[in-house]
């Protein structure tokens, strides 16, 4: 569902904000220090940064391009670890049983079972491997709009942290709101009209 | 401005009126080129889904949706007439000779399901930039006519004749 898939699904965000050395420059250090890691921590359950659009599999902004015209455009690559907890609620009764047979005792006492958890889940954790799931991302810096090709809250919480974080620019969801606010097609005597609404009563009778 | 997440809860219904009068300017064939302010004819259509809200007034809501290619719209039409709200919808965009299908929310403008004309995306790793340009010049396209649409509805919306103009019609498409 990407920039060049055949369908897309999209929110779009307003970004305020210049960068000092140029727009160019500091999204490509922003990248680099937020690309997603190559060597995965096995420990982990998510990992999440950027990648080249063409290349998400390899990290590398140092060769490959960002800007594309007068877009930059890159993707957001969540890998992820998902446990079903059918198999946690496996591994957790069989361990369950070795632990009542080891301490001789019919019944495990809240700890014991906390701490089996927790191990079974870390060891599970370890064994899973990283789902990727890639998220484009189109900014036109100069008019600064931004698509991120995602609805999912999720992935948009995380694009938001990272976008800033990488960027130091506040990305704004654009929804009915903000458009009116952004748009700059109204002076603020009419915005506060549109703050004094309330909603309509459409069928006309009460 | 107002807080992000307060501008979200208390503002989406702006965006479910928008769906709604958009559905109004279909049913009554209304001359979207000119409120779009597009040079190329623009045309909607509803496409293959619509949901609408209806607050019932003890928070509780009442929520109908119609899915499939061929449904009736009547069940939303009845919707309407005891006040709800559309709140997404899919529609059919003509920008002149191009054709976009996409389903749109009214409360977080999210756009799923966007088909875009068809471009060639079987070029060489060279030509991925002239792709891309390309796709996003088709994309901002239905985008804009989207949002010129939706501050023109704004724009009704805060008028001073709104109530005796257009919210008069609106009514009078409803109840017909």
């Amino acid at each position: 569902m990407g920039l060049i898939s055949s369908t897309h699904s999209i929110s779009r965000y307003y970004v305020d904000g210049n960068f000092f050395d140029g727009a160019a420059e500091g999204i490509r250090q922003g990248l680099i220090e937020n690309a997603i890691p190559e060597i995965e921590n096995e420990y982990d359950e998510i990992s999440a940064g950027w990648t080249p659009l063409e290349t998400p599999y390899n990290p590398d902004f140092e060769s490959a391009s960002f800007i594309f015209g007068t877009y930059f455009a890159f993707s957001l690559r969540i890998d992820k670890k998902s446990i079903p907890a059918k198999l946690v609620q496996k591994h957790m009764a069989i361990e369950t049983e070795k632990k009542k047979k080891e301490s001789g005792r019919p019944f495990i006492s809240k700890n014991e079972k906390a701490e089996i958890k927790e191990m079974v889940i870390d060891i599970l954790m370890h064994k899973t491997p990283f789902i990727p799931n890639i998220y484009d991302v189109l900014w036109d810096y100069d008019n600064r709009n931004l698509i991120l090709f995602s609805t999912q809250n999720a992935a948009n919480e995380l694009f938001e942290t990272l976008f800033f974080k990488s960027f130091d620019h506040k990305p704004i969801r654009i929804f009915p709101y903000t458009l009116i606010e952004k748009s700059g097609n109204f002076a603020s005597d009419k915005k506060d009209r549109v703050t004094a609404l309330a909603p309509l009563n459409m069928k006309g009778v009460q | 401005m107002l807080d992000i997440a307060t501008a979200y809860n208390k503002y989406g219904f702006l965006g479910n009126e928008f769906l709604t009068w958009i559905w109004y300017l279909v049913e009554t064939d209304q001359d979207i080129t000119a409120l779009s302010g597009s040079e190329n004819p623009v045309t909607l259509e509803i496409g293959n889904s619509i949901s609408l809200e209806n607050n019932l007034g003890d928070k509780s809501k009442e929520k109908i949706s119609i899915k499939g290619d061929q449904a009736g719209l009547e069940e939303g039409t009845t919707a309407l007439k005891k006040g709800a709200w559309v709140t997404d919808m899919n529609l059919i965009c003509r920008i002149g000779e191009e054709e976009y299908k996409f389903s749109i929310k009214g409360e977080s403008f999210n756009i799923t399901g966007l088909k875009t004309p068809t471009i060639d995306t079987s070029s060489s790793e060279d030509e991925i930039e002239g792709l891309i340009i390309e796709k996003t010049f088709l994309i901002m396209k239905v985008i804009k006519v989207i949002d010129t649409l939706f501050l023109k509805f704004i724009e009704k919306r805060i008028s001073d004749d709104w109530n005796t103009s257009d919210l008069k019609d609106i009514r009078a498409w409803i109840q017909s």
